[in-house]
């Protein structure tokens, strides 16, 4: 929590303000009490109605300067926290987008998710409510016990001993409360995963007849935390009253003090009063803190989430001598030399001893099983992974001497899962290349077999996709991936695995369309189906990260076991035996 | 010298998602944020209330606890007063006669008992009274929480696919939340700030009228703010949730397009627009911190108000000798305590009014249609051979668009029906029917002759085993997930089950066997081998009737080899329906339904249906024979 406080080092000036009216506001409100002792000591005495007038007018001067300074601070306090928040989301969402896939491998896009947006928010509430609450009980403290002391020294005793117990009563509940608010957000969660498995798995569940087995699982755990949460409760249920029972008896002992000096002619009774005002205040600022300790659990392990994600450093990073990766692909076109890659912790490379060479204007296949490493090969292209061992070369050059974006900007990149963005169909297909013509998305469109379904829909071109694109279907939203790559006009194409939702037919159109299209870039091309690749000019064999076999379709089947396997497994027996 | 006790209830948030602040503190809560309202106020709430009856007793206990405790809390400071008159008699009288006329202790140490039994008894009052509704308050919430459980186990499948999961769920965390902190705050609230208003107001006219006009006077100040800020600050808050809702939206989907934005160089782009969206949550943020947070010093301003007007007042009236300087401290006391009831109560108006939209969101769980009941004379299959008849079968999903048209189909014990079609044909739809997650709209199934209505749901579906591709898995061991498949599983028929399908191997290979704990997405076992689980589970279960989903597309092929295996192990004998990828499946079935966007449009054996000449005959020549010719020649 506390490293997160450097984002509030802008609002240094803000802070120290706000410390200050605050500590006036505390002041100045307690000064109140004050003159009304002077009311009651001087102007009550001497019946001095005007002297009544005159310190009531000040004292509503006092009270219009306490809520200034209080609104000021409010004031104060609201932008910094907010400015805080902001800054810090900033940062975190620029950290987030300098990560490559390994870091996100890592924390998960969803826990990343939460961590920008809601994990932000809870640090940035905490310390909102820390600038306008916390700071204000060691300020009333303070300027109570000057208050106090200046009025009746001896009296001030009742506040030195009442405040470590009061302290004490705190620390005893809050300690047992905290470690039970804990236990209680892991049985919160574990229903919710419950449920969540129910909700999911409700096929399956009923057609097993499980719903009684069910039932009584979210039973247990719905019993389990009702228990807690009763215990949480009935915890809570003490502090409050233990606390008023202190303050109250507290004002008990100052008024029994309070009589015996007054007795002795040592105080006035107004003083008594004011006193008495006092030790409300300071004792009042104090519980407030105390109800916030509870948030300090949840702001500190939000905290501790985020920064998690500022430590993790990206991996990837531009070499400080840059090459421009030139124009055009020549005819060295991309060359592996003997690349090993291994994900992080982990004990066997997923690739290992990987060399060959893609041309332009050939189709360059993957396949294997899964596991074999096919993904994780084409991801080191684009270097989404940079490699451990070898060199991966684009005309001669090793591409970790380029830079990041310029080598990208030459890739036409279709992933496994297709993701689209909100916005239009001509947007998503844009995002391949922004300054892309009408006419060229259109063309892009058709070669990925799209225009059909586009046409189809409400607003052709221009309807919207959701969030998430669920209103489209798996193969449409593979299609419009493709089209995206190939607007993009790239020298270097990789498609991993992206037929697969599509059924043969557009397969095969697809895969006619873009022969035609693309006749000299890089084309990469990772397929489960056999159908899909046996044409390609180059086919890699990947077998738990080794490459088993290289060659054309009727090579292989004759040189590779594995392949025949494939092969046999995907095609009837008697049409690939022939 | 009581503060007002409800103004330091903090509710401590139970949830993760907690709408209302967490900081229940000072009388804000509630008052600035937008408000969701319910749609019937009335019935929702006595339907709320009735959950209470078993509790009525409790209940009754903690009101009383809280009258008492609040009772207490507003005569102490008269009491404090009249301690303090006794204080100012005894030093009065000094000034008077210049003797030393002393104040008169022993009535002070009895006041001063009284006063202390006062505190003690409203303290171990409100103590009980917070204690006990905190067991009613989670009783309360258990109980719905476990009726809307039970519920859900009675909802047709239609209400689950037609409603999110995300909504489901959120009824769940945060509308229970929601109405948990209601009950075990609020409630309470809602009585002792009614009286502690009423009280303080009886007290004060007891003290003096006059006085009590003089604070009155701050009583329209405390109105106009409260609807001042109340207004302006939900209109900041609308404006804030828009942004944040703009912006979670944004990073959800830039974090879940990573690899898109990265490999299309979109970094800086997608920077833009969250700069661009955070400065407008910015803008609108800190004003809605600001007005919200300005409540308090608002409030703290009235009572300073108040508290200058007695001072004033009260100080001329003692001159006057209309009144006594304890009664001054008093009614210090209650003027301080006058508002802040108002504050609360009006903060509490709008916590229950959104309490209660979120009690009438899990009502409509309850209230949601539940499955058909089930027949009136039910019948058995003794020992069942997995004969399937479709009779005349009419479905759709909407009523006035039928995706299965008067399906007719025999099919005999052992055969096998091969579904194909292109990807999202709409295969599930007869899984759908023939576990009867769905009801038919005209005609009937039959298995071994009976109609399927007239089977027990749980009979029926015990009667299929079901292996697809979306394999479900719980978070517990893998002996576990297996004998899900049959209660009461021996471990040997576990393991038997296992063996069968060709999941023994790799289950010994993991670090734990069998006792393998799979992770909440079962992230720790590879698709392929999740697929053999859901087999063996299938096997274990016996069914005679299989429905099979061959697509392996994210599995390797030897994993992939050992599932093909595993399923015709779990085939022989049992009567199929095959959502069928491969060409011998679908040669070798005695029946194919050929699906295409949602419906079935052709049924025949192969050769039937290549004779035809219609859709199947393109799909077969575009899938299967065109590239597998291509192989034939080489």
């Amino acid at each position: 929590m506390i490293r997160l406080l450097v984002f509030l080092r802008p609002y240094r000036v803000s802070v120290s303000l706000v410390l200050l009216f605050i500590f006036l506001q505390s002041l100045f409100n307690l000064y109140l009490p004050n003159l009304m002792s002077d009311i009651v000591d001087t102007g009550i005495a001497r019946e001095d109605i005007v002297y009544i007038f005159e310190i009531g007018g000040f004292m509503l001067l006092v009270t219009f300067a306490v809520v200034l300074f209080s609104i000021t601070a409010s004031w104060l306090a609201a932008r910094t926290s907010t400015g805080f928040g902001t800054a810090l989301r900033a940062r975190v969402f620029a950290h987030v987008e300098e990560y490559a896939l390994h870091e996100f491998d890592h924390i998960g896009t969803a826990s990343l998710i939460t961590r920008t947006t809601n994990d932000i928010t809870q640090v940035q509430q905490f310390v909102n409510m820390s600038l306008r609450m916390m700071v204000m009980a060691p300020m009333m403290a303070i300027g109570g016990i000057i208050m106090a002391v200046l009025t009746d020294a001896r009296l001030s005793l009742v506040i030195v001993v009442v405040m470590p117990v009061l302290a004490l009563a705190i620390y005893l509940v809050l300690g047992k409360g905290i470690a039970l608010f804990r236990a209680m957000q892991y049985k919160i969660d574990r229903l919710n995963r419950i449920l969540r498995e129910n909700l999911i798995g409700i096929r399956v569940i009923r057609s097993f007849n499980r719903m009684e087995y069910e039932k009584k699982r979210f039973d247990e755990a719905n019993f389990d935390l009702t228990d807690t949460a009763t215990r949480v409760n009935r915890i809570m249920a003490s502090i409050q009253p233990l606390m008023m029972l202190i303050i109250n008896l507290s004002t008990l002992a100052i008024l029994w003090f309070g009589a015996v000096r007054i007795n002795d002619g040592a105080m006035m009774i107004g003083n008594l009063m004011a006193f008495l005002q006092y030790v409300m205040q300071i004792l009042f600022a104090v519980m407030m803190v105390s109800m916030m300790f509870f948030m300090i659990p949840r702001a500190s392990a939000s905290a501790a989430r985020i920064n998690e994600v500022l430590d993790l450093a990206p991996m990837i990073r531009d070499a400080v001598l840059l090459q421009e990766p030139g124009d055009s692909v020549r005819a060295e076109g991309l060359e592996f030399q003997n690349v090993t890659f291994r994900y992080p912790g982990a004990e066997k490379p997923a690739l290992e001893g990987i060399s060959f060479r893609a041309v332009p204007g050939q189709v360059t296949a993957i396949i294997g099983g899964t596991g074999a490493g096919k993904s994780t090969l084409v991801n080191l292209i684009p270097r989404l992974y940079d490699i451990e061992n070898g060199a991966i070369l684009l005309n001669g050059t090793d591409l970790r001497h380029f830079l990041q974006h310029s080598l990208r900007a030459k890739i036409g990149y279709v992933p496994q899962k297709a993701v689209l963005f909100t916005g239009t169909v001509a947007d998503n297909i844009r995002y391949g290349r922004e300054e892309a013509t009408t006419d060229e998305v259109r063309h892009a469109a058709e070669v990925a077999q799209a225009t059909e379904f586009i046409d189809g829909m409400q607003d052709g071109f221009d309807t919207l996709i959701t969030q998430g694109g669920t209103n489209v279907s798996g193969g449409q939203k593979q299609r419009l991936s493709i089209a995206r790559a190939i607007v993009r006009r790239p020298e270097i194409y990789i498609f991993d695995d992206s037929f697969s939702a599509l059924d043969f037919t557009t397969d095969a159109n697809l895969r006619a369309a873009l022969k035609t299209e693309i006749r000299d870039a890089i084309m990469i091309i990772v397929a489960q189906r056999v159908s899909t690749i046996m044409n390609a000019d180059q086919i890699i064999v990947l077998d738990e990260g080794r490459m088993i076999g290289v060659g054309l379709h009727h090579e292989l089947m004759k040189t590779c076991d594995v392949y025949r396997e494939i092969v046999a497994s995907q095609l009837s027996d008697e049409v690939s035996a022939s | 010298m009581n503060a007002n006790k409800n103004s330091t209830n903090a509710p401590p948030s139970t949830g993760r998602n907690n709408s209302h602040n967490p900081w229940g503190g000072p009388g804000a809560v509630g008052i600035g944020m937008p408000v969701q309202k319910p749609k019937n106020f009335k019935a929702t709430s006595l339907r709320l209330l009735a959950y209470f009856r078993p509790h009525v007793w409790l209940l009754m206990a903690v009101s009383v606890a809280a009258v008492l405790s609040t009772v207490f809390t507003i005569i102490s400071p008269k009491l404090v007063g009249n301690a303090t008159n006794l204080l100012a008699t005894g030093v009065m009288s000094r000034f008077g006669n210049h003797v030393g006329t002393h104040i008169h202790f022993p009535q002070l140490i009895d006041d001063l008992m009284i006063l202390g039994g006062l505190y003690v008894f409203s303290s171990a009052f409100n103590f009980v009274q917070q204690y006990l509704m905190a067991g009613v308050a989670q009783k309360t919430v258990y109980t719905i929480r476990k009726q809307v459980n039970d519920k859900l186990t009675r909802l047709p499948l239609r209400y689950f696919d037609s409603h999110p999961h995300g909504d489901i769920m959120s009824r769940f965390v945060n509308d229970f939340d929601n109405i948990g902190n209601t009950l075990q705050q609020s409630l309470t609230q809602l009585i002792t700030s009614a009286i502690t208003f009423v009280g303080v107001i009886v007290m004060m006219l007891t003290i003096s009228p006059i006085m009590t006009l003089v604070v009155f006077l701050t009583l329209p100040l405390s109105f106009v703010i409260i609807r001042v800020i109340a207004s302006r600050s939900q209109q900041y808050f609308l404006a804030q949730q828009t942004s944040l809702g703009t912006l979670n939206g944004h990073v959800e989907e830039m974090f879940t397009g990573h690899v898109i934005v990265k490999a299309f160089g979109h970094e800086k782009k997608s920077l833009v627009r969250f700069n661009e969206i955070n400065e407008q949550l910015y803008e609108a943020g800190w004003k809605a911190q600001f007005v919200s947070g300005i409540i308090m010093p608002l409030m703290n301003f009235i009572g300073n108000l108040g508290f200058v007007l007695v001072s004033v007042f009260g100080g001329i009236m003692v001159t006057r000798g209309a009144m006594k300087i304890g009664d001054v401290l008093a009614f210090i006391q209650y003027a301080r305590q006058f508002s802040q009831p108002l504050t609360q109560l009006s903060s509490i108006a709008n916590i229950i009014q959104s309490t209660m939209a979120s009690a009438e969101r899990v009502f409509e769980i309850l209230d949601e249609p539940e499955e058909k009941e089930e027949a009136k004379n039910v019948l058995d299959i003794e020992s069942p051979y997995g004969h399937v008849g479709f009779e005349h079968v009419t479905f759709g999903y909407e009523p006035d668009s039928p995706v299965i048209k008067d399906l007719r189909m025999d099919i005999k014990p052992g055969q096998t029906v091969a579904i194909v079609g292109p990807t999202g044909a709409g295969k599930t739809t007869l899984i759908n029917l023939l576990m009867r997650f769905y009801e038919l709209d005209a005609g009937k199934i039959t298995i071994d002759g009976i109609d399927i209505t007239m089977l027990y749901r749980g009979r029926l579906r015990s009667l299929f085993g079901m292996v697809l591709q979306d394999t479900w898995l719980f978070h517990g061991t893998i002996r576990d997930n297996i004998a899900y498949g049959r209660l009461g599983a021996s471990e040997r028929e576990i393991v038997q089950a296992a063996v069968a399908a060709h999941a023994d191997h790799f289950i010994r290979t993991l670090p734990d066997g069998y006792d393998t704990v799979l992770n909440e997405e079962a992230s720790n076992i590879s698709q392929g081998q999740k697929q053999l689980l859901t087999i063996a589970r299938a096997i274990l279960a016996e069914p005679p009737i299989l429905i099979l989903d061959e697509a392996t597309s994210s599995v390797d092929t030897r994993t992939e080899v050992f599932i093909q295996q595993a399923m015709n192990t779990l085939m022989k004998g049992r009567t199929s329906f095959v959502i069928a990828h491969r060409l011998s499946t679908i040669r070798d079935a005695d029946n194919i339904l050929v699906m295409n966007s949602g419906q079935v449009i052709e049924q025949g054996t192969h050769s039937e249906l290549l004779a035809k000449k219609g859709f199947y005959f393109d799909l077969y020549n575009s899938q299967f024979s065109g590239e597998s010719l291509g192989i034939a020649a080489k």
